[in-house]
Parts: C-alpha cells; structure tokens; sequence
C-alpha cells in the first residue's frame, strides 16, 4: 500500500491486510485501488473528491453519506449511468465517468410569454380573442 | 418462494436470518452495500469494561454463524419497493429483478439527518458517518485537517474514531442556527442533551476513554459559563459557544466562518473568523430509514423518543400487516446490541408461524424479548432518553391499531 491516504496501521483494528490491487479509469485516467474498495473510496485514496457537477448548476460534489441514502455520488460506470459511487465496489478495468451538466429541458425560450398561473392564462385568452 | 426475506443484513438483519435458518427456513437477506454488516461494520468503541465493542469483528462472528447455517446473503442488491400481492404472498422490486416470499422482514436501519450549513454541497464535506465509514471500514483518510459540526452522542465518538486513526481534527462546534438546524444549534438544549446522557449510570460520554472521565467535562458541561477554549475530549476542543456560518472554498473545502455564540444560539458581532481545513462533518443525529415500511402501507407514529417517524409494531416485531416484520433501527434508534437482539425476536417470531407443534418457541420468543430489555438497560451507547418510554408508545399504538 503506497498511498499515505490509506490508514495502513490502526491501534485497535490493526494492519490492513494486503489486497489486490485493481486498475481502473475515471473521466480517462488511469488510477488503482484495492479489491473491496468502493468506487468513492478508491478515488478519495487517489486524492479524488469531485464525483459529479451538479445538472444545472454545474458546481462540483462529492459524497455526503458515504452509505447509499444521499444519492450525491451518482457517476457512469461502464456506460450505466446514476450509479452510486459510495454503494458500487471497484472492479477491475471498470470505466467511470463523473456525472456532467445535462441540457436542461425546463429552460424555456418562451418564459416571457408563457402564462405563469392560471388567472395568467384566463387573461392571456382574453386578450388573444379580443385581438381576432 | 422464500419463506422469508430480509431487506438489510445489519445486526438486525443478521441475527434474524440466522434465527430463522436455525428453524431451517428458506431465507433471502439482501442489502445494497458492499458487504454485509450494516452500520455496525464501522462501529468502534471502549467499553466501560475496558474492552473494545469492534463492529468488524462483531460482523464476523454474525457471518460465521450465518454462514455455518447456509444463509443465502446477497449484497449490492437494493430494494426499492414492497408489494403484497395476497395474504402472504410479497414481492421485493429491486435492481436485480424481483423475488417473492411468504414473509418480509424490514431491516433497513436508520439514516443521519441533514444540519445544513450553507456550503455544505462543497466536496468534502460530508456526513459525520460517512468519516466513519471511509476510517473504520474502507481505511481511506477524509483529509488532513477537518472540524466536525454537530455536538451529540454519535459525532464524539465518531470523533474519537477519527483521532484513534490518526485524522487531525480542529475541533467540534455547532452549526450556526437556522430553520433546519434548531436544536443542534441551540448551545443550551445541546447541553442538555449531554447532559441527560451524562448522568445516565452506563453512560456513552462518561465512558469514552478513562482521560474523559477523570476530566471535569461532564461537570463544566452542565454549567452555563461554557469555557471559551471548549472543553477537551483527548485533547481536541468541543466548543459549544462557537458555530459554524458558512463552510468555503471554490472547488473543494478551504475553510470555515465561525462566530461565537450566546447561550442561546445568537451570533456575537465582531468575533467572526477563518478556520483552515480540508473537510468537514456534519453531524445532525440519527433517524429511522423507514420509506419501504411506507410503501407497503405500514402505519406510522412520530416518536422524539425513537428518534422519528417508525412503523407500529408491537415487541414480538410483527406488524398491523400480517407476514410483515420490522427489527433493528427502523423502530427506535438505539445501539447495535438491541438491534441484533430484536432481529433474534423476529426471526423467533417469524418461525412460529412456520413451525407446527414446537411449543418451545413460545418460551423462547418470551426470552428473547426479556433479552432485548435487559440490553436496552445496559446500553453504553444511548441516542435518546426515555427510550422505553417510547417503546411503550408504540406498543399502545400497535393494539389501538389491531383492535379497532
Ligand atoms: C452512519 C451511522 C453511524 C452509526 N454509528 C453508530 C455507532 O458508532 N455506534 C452505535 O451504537 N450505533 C451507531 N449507529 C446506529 C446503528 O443504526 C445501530 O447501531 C445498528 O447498526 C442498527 O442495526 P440495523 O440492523 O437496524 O441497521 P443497519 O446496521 O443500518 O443495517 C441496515 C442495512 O440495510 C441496508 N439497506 C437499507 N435500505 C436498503 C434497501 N432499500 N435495499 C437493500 N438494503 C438496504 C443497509 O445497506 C444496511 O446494511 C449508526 C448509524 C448510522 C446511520
Ligand atoms: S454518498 Fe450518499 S449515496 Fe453515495
């Protein structure tokens, strides 16, 4: 273990036992880590924080809970996408994308004109059969 | 067809399976993490008897005796929806196709409330269990130098967790008061809370490592004039006079904002400054992980003494829909020991429907439910007082529910 990441010696739970080590991709590049880590795990041993940017925003995340109940470490794995990173264990040769910002289909080019409530509408209807 | 399924292979989950393949059921458990273990795999802490409660090893012991028993135990499976199809007959919907059985047990644990504090969506910040796991179980260190926001039962100890494997941690505080934040913000009811665990006779806080207990913690906590240096947990400040604004940085965590506090919880203008640190904890306590009990229509109660919102059920862990049962933190957050314990009370109850004429498993299912009691008393670990309580609560619940 060469990563000083890894809690190699622990007072209580002791060494960490050597495992095999896996090669795997992230956004293209080439990392490892060790049989039984999680994806999230492996990359924080690699210095890896960022999993995702948010879909509109695009402001970067990374895990919350670590446990599955948060769904902020959603990544691609081998092309399946909204994976959780914290929840899926590291395979070797396994390709992992971070989660990218999405055309967002609520931006509306029409926002101005569109009626925003329904007295909105109402009006809008009005003024459109007064104007025939 | 299973006899029975088990959706999570925590303590709960485990010690039912094993139960139920004692009875020699034909039992499926399945969880979504990687291994099974549930939240005890990452647990860490000094009895009072000076021993290690070691969750790695507690799971072992759970999975030898699992394994010694045949039990079909399948993880990275998540379970997202219950359904009944008839009188028991239930089908589990998850990632990897659907499986049926004539019994459910809900095992699903509990979840950490969120504190936010603005800034909090910053990579590396990160629920105070999320350090608890990379620590403990994935051997992964969170940063360099952090500080935990959040006072309570479950962020020290996790702490202390931390400092055992060598994390450098600033110190803990509170989160700045907001609508969300409340209680955990409120320095006078954070004492309290402390306090309440403090003088219970096995006591998490007084426990925690013989220099916690010969220091005079407990006793300045129970003061009003809060030391502004914070009282010393192995060397590490715990301020309750000092919270957290804003955590900041651009792409990662940087630094936090800290004002001090009044006893209340106001923020004290003009003592606003910069902590340096890679990563932050948040901690806002535990809650019951309930939504598959809701999806199949379980009732529910909120109990403050359960930490939430739980699904009625009654001692023996059955629930108001027949063939459906509930073990562990999904009823009441409590330490590992009950849960395990209620799942030998499940899986108990569960095999006597199953198996005709053996008397013996009313006895038994009697004892278990004492054992459960007895562990309840002796628990060194207490997330919420007058846990029993609530236990009654929802007991009454359970047979107001029944009998009308
Ligand atoms: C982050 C965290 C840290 C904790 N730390 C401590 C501690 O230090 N000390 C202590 O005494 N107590 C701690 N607890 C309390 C803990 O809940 C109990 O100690 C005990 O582990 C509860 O056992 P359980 O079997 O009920 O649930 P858990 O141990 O939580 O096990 C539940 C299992 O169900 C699985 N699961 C949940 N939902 C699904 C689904 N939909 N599909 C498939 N699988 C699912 C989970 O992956 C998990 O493995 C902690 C709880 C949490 C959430
Ligand atoms: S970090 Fe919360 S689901 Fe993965």
């Amino acid at each position: 273990m060469t990563n000083n990441r890894r809690i190699v010696d622990h007072p209580v739970l002791g060494k960490l036992s050597d495992r095999k080590e896996i090669t795997f991709t992230y956004d293209g590049q080439t990392y490892t880590g060790y049989e039984g880590d999680t994806i999230a795990s492996a990359l924080l041993a690699n210095g890896v924080r960022t999993l995702r940017v948010h879909e509109e925003s695009g402001k970067p995340r990374g895990i919350y809970c670590n446990i599955g109940h948060c769904f902020e470490c959603r990544v691609t794995v081998n092309n399946e996408t909204g994976v959780r990173a914290c929840l899926t264990e590291i395979k070797d040769q396994m390709v992992v994308e971070s989660g990218r910002v999405l055309p967002s289909p609520l931006a509306s080019t029409e926002h101005d004109t569109l009626p925003r409530t329904y007295a909105e509408f109402v009006k809008q209807q009005e003024e459109e059969k007064g104007e025939v | 067809m299973y006899d029975v399924i088990i959706v999570g292979a925590g303590p709960a989950g485990l010690s039912a399976a094993i139960t139920c393949r004692e009875w020699d059921l034909h039992v499926l458990v399945i969880d979504e993490f990687v291994k099974p273990g549930g939240r005890l795999l990452g647990q860490l802490h000094e009895e009072p008897n000076g021993e290690w409660w070691n969750g790695i090893e507690e799971t072992k012991q759970l999975m030898d005796k699992a394994e010694s028993l045949n039990t079909d135990i399948r993880c990275g499976i998540s379970a997202h929806h219950l359904e009944k199809v008839k009188d028991h007959h239930f089908i589990v919907h998850t990632n990897k196709g659907n499986f049926e059985a004539k019994n459910l047990l809900i095992a699903t644990g509990a979840a950490e409330t969120a504190a936010p504090v603005p800034g909090w969506t910053l990579p590396g910040v990160m629920s105070i269990g999320a350090a608890q796991v990379m620590t403990n179980v994935h051997r992964v260190r969170v940063g360099e130098k952090g500080i935990v926001i959040g006072v309570n039962v479950l962020s020290a100890a996790i702490a202390r967790e931390l400092q055992l494997a060598g994390v450098n941690l600033h110190s803990m505080m509170l989160p700045a008061m907001n609508s969300v934040t409340k209680e955990h913000a409120h320095p006078k009811k954070v004492m309290d809370g402390l306090s309440r665990i403090a003088h219970l006779a096995p006591s998490a806080f007084l426990r925690f490592g013989s220099r916690f207990t010969k220091s005079d913690f407990v006793r300045k906590l129970a003061t009003q004039f809060y030391p502004k240096s914070g009282v010393k947990m192995w060397g590490m400040p715990i301020h309750l006079r000092k919270a957290v604004t804003e955590i900041n940085g651009k792409d990662r965590v940087e630094s936090v904002t800290v004002f001090d506090i009044t006893a209340d919880g106001k923020l004290i203008k003009g003592t606003e400054r910069r902590i340096e640190v890679d990563f932050v904890c948040i901690a806002g306590g535990l809650y019951p992980l309930a939504e598959l009990a809701a999806v199949i229509g379980l009732p529910f109660q909120y109990l403050e003494e359960l930490g939430g919102h739980v699904p009625v059920h009654n001692k023996k862990m059955e629930t108001p829909i027949d063939g459906v049962y509930v073990a562990g933190n999904i009823t009441g957050i409590e330490s590992a020991k009950v849960a395990r314990a209620q799942g030998t009370v499940a899986g108990l109850s569960i095999a006597k429907k199953h198996v005709d004429g053996k008397a013996d498993l009313d006895y038994r299912l009697l004892k278990a439910i004492e054992q459960v009691k007895t562990i309840r008393n002796e628990a060194t670990i207490q997330f919420h007082p007058h846990i029993s309580e609530g236990r009654e609560k929802i007991e009454q619940a359970f047979r107001r529910i029944v009998h009308s």
